[in-house]
């Protein structure tokens, strides 16, 4: 099965019109040398055959529906309608829209999507997505080094560590400079930023989950001369103040937290938001409203002169295609819930991880490290180690205690708690955490 | 009228989705001064207004699914429904759940790992990178590294890509803090022999290429090219966006290239999505091996396991492993066609294109670059004739325009790519309607489209006076 609809008749002819021989032929101007090389590969498979193998291998892997493990990725509801409407074939096999005239589906969704993300951070303008949260803060931070026309980072320690790796990866690549502020007692303490720094970033709720109060940061920045760039989990928007309101000029994050499935790690969708003054410097597509030649409101990608494909190597990035459908998916999971929807499983995946937090600490030898208060995630200190605790309740059907890299301090595991958990769920995961670590 | 937006639907009060029985006290968790003053302005609809405002949408919107898209350089090839069932079955693993408990997970990425080494002739690989830009500038960071080991970064300053290039190429090369120097194409429309070896030299990093170029033409000199660049110490990358044409006849490995990205989204069938999510895997040259980003997948002595002990590694580039669920489509696209099916679709690819290029000579449009054209190929409509108007005039017929003003080299550039998926008849009608459009009146194409969801939009005011939400006033 290969999906063309070629008859040999039609091949025939086809290479009869255009002076081939055979379909070798219309290879024979390439060097012999690299023609026709040895390439092991399985043999094909019917449909069904496909079908039953990637059934064996998902077989091998044991679902983490329910997980209690956080770290930038949790076990959210995904309702069925945003799969359905996300699932439709002219969104799903569309490309970037360059013909507006047949592309107002995405134009429009995009659009609205860029509303809604706004408003979530409190800022002016989104753009249309970045790859995940990661790469979002790292074309965040380029950003500010842009408007800045600085080359010195300062990012707070709780920011997720994965997250400060690409940062590093983004930045040592432009020749500017990452320092870092360690956290002290689980927060970000307020110091004075060094000269010439064009970024200062921070998160809230921070990688263990606690709550920081980053207006008095954000405002060293400015009187430094920096941009403050704020990471916030987009579920906590509903219930947080936005990063626009404490003084954030960037805020970025991931929209998995949205109801996307995990897919052990992606696709997901990162979301970048500032203010309207920055928007000639930012990364990324954009859509604006306009109208047609007969008055009609329409949409069409905007200020693509920051754009590679315009502007080569002079681009502000070069991003090309982002991750539009997952951040369809996003925008649709914030349509079906509405402001209310929102907040309430946003509030319920706080009260949840409250509980579990009281239940653990139940546990002689368990203590807990993340300060109070905290949202949804939050960070204990176990008497064994952090894998090895992992494993022992992954055989008894738990996933729980993402193991907390070692700069934070021995023995640390995350734990996190959703709309999807009952009491009952977390007297079962308590109780499985009794026997591990007995 | 226009279609409303969903924000024009909302009503005060109106519930969709509730996910929550009971109703909580943000302050018994959290201090006032962390909370929320104003609720975010999100649309309140029901589930029925919600389903019918995207499904509206979704009708003002065409897709591989409804019409034929011929765009250049993106491969817009049938994407099987088997795929997204496919990636169902792994929708709910957790990135950080023990990895005893992802051994499918990470098996599939390892044998995927191994049929994208085998198909590109390269030694180890990143499946990482979220898209072909991305993968680009992994692959370009790698070369940086690498030449940084040996002492040679601080000389090695300058990428090379030729004129018919990607955008993307010089803007990852920028991204990457290198410098970027453009190599003219010859009159063939490949690589200028003469002026790569003038610009070849110890300040050199990395020569980006694409192979077939953006003309769809093979570059037949690529061992010269490859030589002369090993000689200079040069790497050589290359650019996957066009290996629908030789997937399986030839690969970027055997013709010297040192790295290569892979678009899973364009050869590979994993949906375009209307901009993505894509995934841009990076194959290298053992000698690069050292430099991949952390984590790579390898099989142990007791399972699969992700290895984050790379010294030399460039780092992260994406958080967690990268875009999965697309891997997953691209294994099972793989697995169906095996080498033999991946052998045939590229030729029907090409095939398609050569064919259609006859036709469309046969209508009077011009091949600049007349060459054995690969799996897509660059015309230009007779003289008179504006490449925006016959493109917005193939919207009124029904057809998705090919890429348009692509490759730079070439004055109003209509670079066409059928893919393999498209029958003979759908190419004649194309090529009967870019026909027909030539015999219609001059005020009728400068005013097309017309049927459309929307006329032509003014771009001029989207950029001077940029709308970019709702509830942006200005």
């Amino acid at each position: 099965m290969d999906y063309t609809p070629h008859t040999e008749e039609e091949i025939q002819a086809m290479l009869e019109r255009v002076g081939a021989g055979s379909l070798e032929d219309l290879y024979r101007h390439l060097p012999k040398e690299v023609l026709n090389p040895e390439i092991a590969l399985p043999e094909p498979l019917p449909e069904w055959a496909v079908l039953e193998e990637l059934k064996r291998l998902a077989g091998k892997n044991q679902p983490a529906f329910k997980a209690f493990l956080g770290g930038g990725v949790r076990s959210h509801h995904t309702p069925p309608v945003v799969q359905a409407l996300a699932s439709r074939g002219e969104f799903l096999t569309a490309y970037t829209p360059y013909q507006p005239e047949v592309s107002q589906g995405v134009l429009q969704a995009t659009f609205e999507y860029q509303t809604m993300v706004a408003e979530l951070a409190g800022l002016e303008v989104a753009n249309a997505s970045m790859y995940d949260g990661a790469t979002a803060l790292a074309e965040g931070v380029l950003l500010a080094l842009r408007e800045t026309g600085r080359m010195r980072v300062l990012v707070s320690q709780g920011v997720h560590p994965e997250y400060r790796e690409v940062l590093r990866s983004y930045l040592e690549a432009v020749g500017a400079e990452l320092l870092t502020l360690p956290l002290e007692r689980g927060r970000t303490p307020i110091r004075e930023i060094p000269e010439g720094t064009g970024a200062v970033v921070a998160q809230n709720p921070n990688y263990l989950g606690a709550l920081e109060d980053l207006a008095p940061l954000a405002e060293a920045a400015h009187r430094a001369g920096a941009l403050f760039v704020a990471v916030a989990d987009p579920l906590s928007l509903g219930v947080l103040e936005p990063p626009g309101a404490y003084g954030a000029d960037i805020a970025v994050g991931d929209g998995q937290v949205l109801g996307l499935p995990m897919g052990f790690g992606g696709p997901h969708f990162g979301y970048l938001a500032t203010r309207k003054a920055f928007v000639r410097q930012m990364p990324g597509r954009l859509v604006s409203e306009t109208v047609d030649a007969e008055g009609k409101r329409g949409y069409i990608l905007t200020l693509q002169a920051r754009e590679q494909y315009i502007r080569r190597a002079k681009a502000k990035s070069n991003i090309t295609t982002n991750a539009q459908l997952t951040a369809l998916m996003g925008a649709m999971y914030l349509a079906a819930l509405g402001p209310l929807g929102l907040k309430e499983v946003a509030l319920k995946s706080v009260a949840m991880a409250h509980r579990l937090w009281e239940l653990l600490l139940e546990i002689p030898g368990v203590e807990p490290f993340t300060p109070k208060p905290f949202f949804n995630e939050f960070v204990l200190r176990l008497p064994k180690e952090p894998e090895a605790v992992r494993e022992a309740l992954a055989a008894r059907g738990f996933h729980a205690a993402t193991p907390v890299p070692k700069e934070y301090g021995e023995n640390l595991a995350l734990f996190a708690a959703t709309e999807l958990h009952r009491e009952e769920d977390l007297l079962a995961l308590q109780a499985a955490m009794r026997e591990v670590l007995a | 009228m226009s279609y409303p937006l969903i924000f024009e639907r909302s009503r005060p009060g109106r519930r969709g989705l509730k996910l929550v029985e009971v109703v909580l006290e943000a302050s018994r968790y959290i201090p006032e001064k962390f909370l929320r003053k104003n609720p975010p302005r999100l649309p309140e609809v029901d589930e029925l207004t919600l389903v019918r405002h995207y499904t509206g949408l979704s009708r003002r919107q065409v897709g591989v699914d409804t019409t034929f898209y011929p765009l250049g350089s993106c491969t817009m090839k049938y994407n099987p429904k088997l795929h997204e069932e496919a990636a169902r079955l792994f929708a709910d693993l957790h990135p950080y759940q023990d990895p005893r408990t992802v051994q499918g997970a990470l098996e599939l990425m390892w044998q995927l790992s191994e049929y994208l080494k085998a198909l590109t002739g390269m030694d180890a690989i990143t499946l990482e990178p979220a898209a072909g830009a991305h993968g680009e500038l992994t692959g370009i960071l790698i070369i940086r590294a690498y030449h940084q080991d040996r002492g040679e970064g601080k000389v090695r300053r300058v990428v090379l890509v030729p004129d018919s290039a990607h955008g993307s190429n010089p803007a990852t090369a920028s991204m990457a803090g290198y410098q970027v120097r453009e190599v003219p194409s010859g009159p063939d429309g490949e690589v200028d022999l003469e002026a790569l070896k003038r610009e070849l030299g110890s300040h050199v990093a990395a020569i980006m290429l694409t192979n077939p170029n953006t003309l769809g033409l093979f570059e037949r000199r690529i061992l010269e090219i490859s030589r002369l660049s090993k000689e200079a110490g040069v790497q050589l990358y290359y650019d996957g966006a066009n290996l629908n044409a030789i997937m399986g006849w030839a690969r970027p490995g055997d013709m010297g290239f040192d790295v290569v990205h892979l678009n899973l989204h364009k050869t590979f069938t994993v949906p375009h999505g209307g901009g993505g999510p894509g995934s841009g895997p990076v194959g290298v040259k053992a000698h690069l091996a050292p430099y991949l980003p952390v984590p790579t997948v390898e099989k142990g002595e007791e399972g699969f396991y992700l290895n984050f002990d790379l010294p030399k590694s460039i780092g992260r580039v994406r958080s967690f492993y990268g875009n999965f669920l697309a891997l997953v489509r691209a294994w099972a696209y793989i697995r169906t066609l095996g080498l033999k099916g991946l052998k045939k679709a590229a030729a029907l690819s090409v095939l398609n294109a050569r064919y259609l290029k006859e036709l469309l000579k046969e209508k009077g449009y011009r091949i600049p670059y007349d060459g054995p054209c690969m799996h897509e190929f660059v015309a230009q409509p007779p003289q008179g004739f504006r490449t925006l108007d016959l493109a917005k005039g193939l919207l009124e017929m029904g057809f998705h325009p090919p890429t348009v003003y692509f490759p730079l080299i070439v004055k109003e550039a209509m670079m066409v790519e059928p893919t393999e998926t498209e029958a003979k008849e759908t190419l004649e009608a194309f090529a009967e309607a870019l026909g027909e459009l030539l015999q219609k009146p001059k005020e009728w194409l400068e005013g097309a489209p017309y049927t459309t969801p929307v006329r032509r939009l003014d771009e001029v005011r989207a950029n001077k006076y940029p709308k970019l939400t709702f509830f942006d006033r200005e």
